[in-house]
């Protein structure tokens, strides 16, 4: 499937402009397709011209005219027909019903043998009945197959039409892969944007700026510490989309900060548990990982809880695995879907499988002991540095 | 005159403080009788204490700002039932709203011309609201000898429907295609109830419960979590805790005091209708 049909249609689909002029292609850029292919085409049939008066020595502008005239037809029927056809099925299939799944100008492999075998044929022969037309003589029998000159036209015309369709076909397929490119650039920065916004969520933001405001008067020390934790939760949200991978003991120092953050706002409704064995401090991890997790344990776990809970963030070894997780005593899941868990909960999903393919997991699920609330574990290979 | 009362209604406990300090500052005569952690509360301490002002954060554990000023509008005493009481029913206090950021509840806020105030507290915008406090609180004990509470209570329950049309219709952003069934587990096993057979919801704390002509189930979902996946056409909220079917409504029946009952089609449940949606069924 072609990520990016407009793309595509410019690059190659100049010859087609009628049929696919419904596209929302701008119409100079269809301009822009149509001269690279016309562009192309006169420049093989100029060389195709050359060789042909070098070969015979002489008749150059005969040899044009019927190189042209040849070169029209097969393009008209190669090029032209992929388009017409690619876009006749498409049109059936949704007329069908079905998902119209081709590629722009790309009807399927036997259709386009056909129509290279079928330009082939009929190129030459339309394309030398019309240089006969132009020129006014009947010299250039196509049909008295055993002449020379007919053995030439047939073997440059089919030499021609292969190159101009592995050269073509190379255009396109080079362009639909830069199109593939541009989009999931566009799609991770699209995320990278959409995490920043949900980590510095203004609703937090000026809630800590609010109780900062008052501690500044209350509590001058309190309120230069409160003060550095945000820094530190600022310095590593919008640091981390810059590296790689950090420490897990980082990691653990920047959730430390944001959750440091929401102590202060939420007193004592909110019990804080770290535990990192000394072992693991140093193993790298992508950062900001779990800042997801322990997000939606504060949100929809302890935040909507009148008496608030516990939050416990931990790191163990299992194996050759690392285990990580973050549980919390609130609300427990609810049987139907919250959308604002499901974006960090996506996030850490997208990340893992970015970086380990299969061999990470993630489970959230309710945690089953008397405490009650959600507990989220990351189960990822173990990256010794 | 009496000493102006409030009640002050936010979880965070450094906020609630300032909060408090400020009004003193700005406001020395305004005595305030509790300060409280969450929605909940606010709505028992504003019940039994009925002060004349309520500062009230929007997003609270539990309930949440709105729905503790809803819910107040729903439990206020009536006009009619107090008037054998001795100290007779106190208008239903004013409400100020209090909220970090929210720019869509601001504009459903000043549609519905309720006060707010941002955080973090600005003094002067404070000092305009307390302004406005006591100029409302001084027209009020004015015209307090020939009227009772009921013109502060209509004019907050218009207010207050304004304010929920409001935000409902900018909460239902990309409208899914509405619930069909309810999943709802019995052990291990879940039952498919075809909303078509729910006659009404009711919440109970984070449950709700559905109840069909031939039993009831408990699913795990708030109400609020629910609402925005009902067909609001066929599915009326008729209190802050229940939604009933509208087709399986049999009649409404308004008492003399003017609270409105509801009977069910094949059922004999009787549902109370809140004072906020009593407008819904006017007679033809």
């Amino acid at each position: 499937m072609d990520p990016d049909e407009k793309h595509t249609f410019i690059e190659v689909g100049g010859s087609m402009n009628t049929v696919v002029a419904k596209s929302t292609a701008p119409a100079m850029s269809a301009w822009a397709g149509f001269r690279r292919s016309a562009i192309y085409m006169t420049i093989l049939c100029f060389a195709i011209a050359i060789m042909l008066t070098v070969m015979d020595r002489g008749g150059f502008k005969g040899k044009l005219i019927y190189s042209f005239s040849i070169g029209i037809f097969c393009w008209l029927i190669i090029d032209g027909g992929r388009h017409v056809v690619a876009a006749l099925l498409k049109r059936l299939q949704i007329a069908r019903g079905e998902i119209a799944y081709q590629r722009t100008g790309f009807p399927g492999w036997g259709w386009l043998i056909g129509l290279v075998l079928l330009g082939m044929v009929m190129g030459p022969i339309l394309g030398t009945t019309l240089a006969d037309f132009i020129t006014g003589n009947g010299r250039f029998d196509i049909t008295t197959w055993g002449s020379r000159g007919g053995q030439i036209t047939m073997v440059v015309t089919i030499l021609a039409s292969l190159a101009s369709l592995t050269i073509l076909s190379s255009l396109e397929r080079l362009s639909s892969a830069r199109a593939q490119a541009e989009a999931a650039q566009r799609a991770a920065a699209e995320n990278q944007l959409k995490l920043l916004e949900s980590q510095l969520e203004p609703h937090m933001l000026f809630n800590t700026l609010a109780n900062l405001r008052v501690l500044i008067a209350m509590d001058p020390p309190k309120a230069q510490l409160m003060l550095d934790q945000l820094i530190g939760f600022l310095r590593g949200t919008l640091g981390a989309s810059r590296v790689g991978e950090h420490a897990l003991s980082l990691e653990f120092a920047r959730l430390a900060d944001y959750l440091a953050l929401l102590k202060v706002r939420m007193g004592d409704r909110l019990q804080v548990s770290f535990d990192l064995p000394a072992e693991l401090s140093d193993v790298p991890i992508a950062p900001l990982l779990l800042q997801p997790l322990v997000e939606n344990s504060i949100k929809h776990g302890l935040e909507p809880n009148v008496d608030g809970g516990r939050i416990a963030v931990a790191a163990r070894k299992d194996g050759n695995t690392l285990v990580l997780t973050v549980r919390d005593t609130g609300r427990g899941l609810s049987d139907g879907p919250s959308d604002g868990t499901r974006f960090g909960l996506q996030q850490v999903r997208d990340r893992l499988n970015a970086l380990f393919g299969g061999a990470a997991s993630f489970a959230l699920e309710n945690a089953t002991d008397i405490e009650g609330g959600t507990i989220a574990t990351v189960r990822m290979p173990m990256k010794t540095s | 005159m009496k000493r102006a009362t409030a009640l002050i209604a936010e979880d965070e406990p450094l906020l609630a403080a300032n909060l408090q300090a400020e009004l003193a500052r700005l406001w020395p005569e305004l005595s305030i009788v509790a300060t409280v952690g969450h929605g909940e509360a606010a709505l028992q301490q504003g019940l039994k204490l009925q002060p004349d002002v309520m500062f009230l954060d929007i997003r609270m554990p539990g309930m949440t700002g709105l729905e503790a000023a809803q819910a107040l509008a729903e439990d206020w005493p009536d006009a009619t039932n107090a008037t054998d009481a001795t100290e007779g029913s106190a208008p239903f206090p004013l409400i100020v709203f209090v909220t970090a950021y929210d720019q869509y509840a601001l504009q459903a806020f000043e549609r519905a011309a309720f006060d707010y105030v941002l955080k973090p507290v600005q003094t002067e915008r404070l000092a305009q609201t307390c302004g406005r406090l006591q100029a409302a609180l001084k027209a009020r004990s004015q015209g307090e000898s020939q009227s009772s509470s009921a013109p502060a209570l209509g004019a907050a329950i218009d207010q207050l429907r304004n304010l929920l049309a409001g935000s409902s219709g900018l909460q239902s952003q990309p409208k899914a295609a509405p619930l069909r069934v309810i999943q709802a587990s019995v052990g291990a096993a879940i039952h498919m109830v075809p909303v078509d057979e729910v006659l009404y919801f009711e919440a109970a704390d984070k449950y709700v419960r559905v109840i069909t002509i031939e039993r009831e189930h408990l699913i795990r979902l708030s109400l609020r979590e629910l609402l925005p996946q009902l067909d609001t056409e066929r599915f009326w909220q008729i209190h802050r805790g229940t939604v009933v079917r509208s087709d399986a409504i049999a009649s409404a029946l308004r008492d003399e005091a003017g609270k409105v009952t509801l009977t069910l089609r094949g059922h004999k449940d009787k549902l109370a209708v809140s004072r906020l949606y009593a407008h819904l069924f006017k007679a033809l």
